[in-house]
């Protein structure tokens, strides 16, 4: 017997039964991670492939189509990865739900920000001409 | 909101007898919280050190190769790598396979085998075998 079917209104309304929600997040996670799979490796390929690491180099890899879009979508992936994944330990080890809320509210702000930050970054370097 | 304590608890990290599944389940969330954390914020200054030119770059590649920005960024290839292998590890499980208890010790094994391999491999060719 699970206490989401025998719950009384008043129970459920206390957040004594199934969250019904979470579904979305799970897969979410899910899908990002195949995603970081073929988008990191081709990040450290790349990276082993370049015939150096000096910024030139580097920007020239970055302004053509074929590494400046993986990096943006690594960026964008990345980051929601790592968003969902810090919200699931979160939620596992911040017990006060006040706490929880913040924590997760300063994650949230941390990477969306950090996300902006590499994409106008990234933007420079493909559209800056010569750095 | 008041919780309830006759909630069911999962047990913690003292209660569980150690062995590889359950290492690498714990170092699966410890590097994701590396990765998420260091790996990002490294992703982001370097990105930025790129559009910001030559010499924020130097600044960069002068913090990366000294020894101690060394071993942060083989700590994180290593994170990364356990991270990838673990995150196939527990995409094989989603699907329901790899449980019986030989199979799924001996995959938990490989992730760290794996991973060990995979770092050493990179860091070797990075600073000597490359041409």
């Amino acid at each position: 017997m699970s206490l989401g079917e025998s719950a009384t209104p008043l129970g459920r309304v206390r957040g004594l039964g199934s969250a019904r929600e979470g579904g979305e997040h799970w897969l979410t996670e899910r899908v990002t991670s195949i995603a970081l799979l073929l988008l990191g490796t081709w990040f450290i390929a790349s990276l082993l492939l370049l015939p150096s690491l000096d910024p030139a180099t580097l920007g020239e890899w970055l302004r053509a189509p074929s590494g400046a879009v993986p990096m943006a979508l690594l960026i964008v992936v990345a980051f929601k990865h790592a968003l969902d994944g810090m919200k699931v330990i979160v939620d596992d080890y911040v017990d006060d739900d006040g706490n929880r809320f913040a924590v997760n509210l300063v994650l949230l702000f941390l990477a969306v920000g950090g996300a902006a930050l590499c994409l106008f970054a990234l933007a420079r370097i493909a559209f800056g001409g010569a750095a | 909101m008041a919780d309830n304590r006759s909630r069911p608890l999962s047990p913690h990290l003292t209660i569980w007898r150690w062995g590889p599944h359950m290492a690498v389940s714990i170092l699966h969330r410890a590097t994701g919280v590396v990765l998420s954390i260091v790996g990002l914020a490294i992703l982001t200054w370097w990105l930025t050190a790129i559009a910001e030119g030559p010499q924020a770059y130097a600044a960069f590649n002068k913090a990366a190769t000294h020894p101690v920005g060394l071993v942060v960024l083989i700590g994180l290839t290593w994170s990364f790598f356990q991270h990838l292998l673990s995150g196939i590890r527990h995409l094989v499980m989603d699907t329901g396979a790899g449980f019986e208890l030989d199979t799924n010790k001996r995959f938990a094994i490989l992730t760290i085998v794996g991973s060990v391999v995979l770092t050493a491999a990179l860091w070797i060719y990075l600073l000597g075998a490359r041409p």
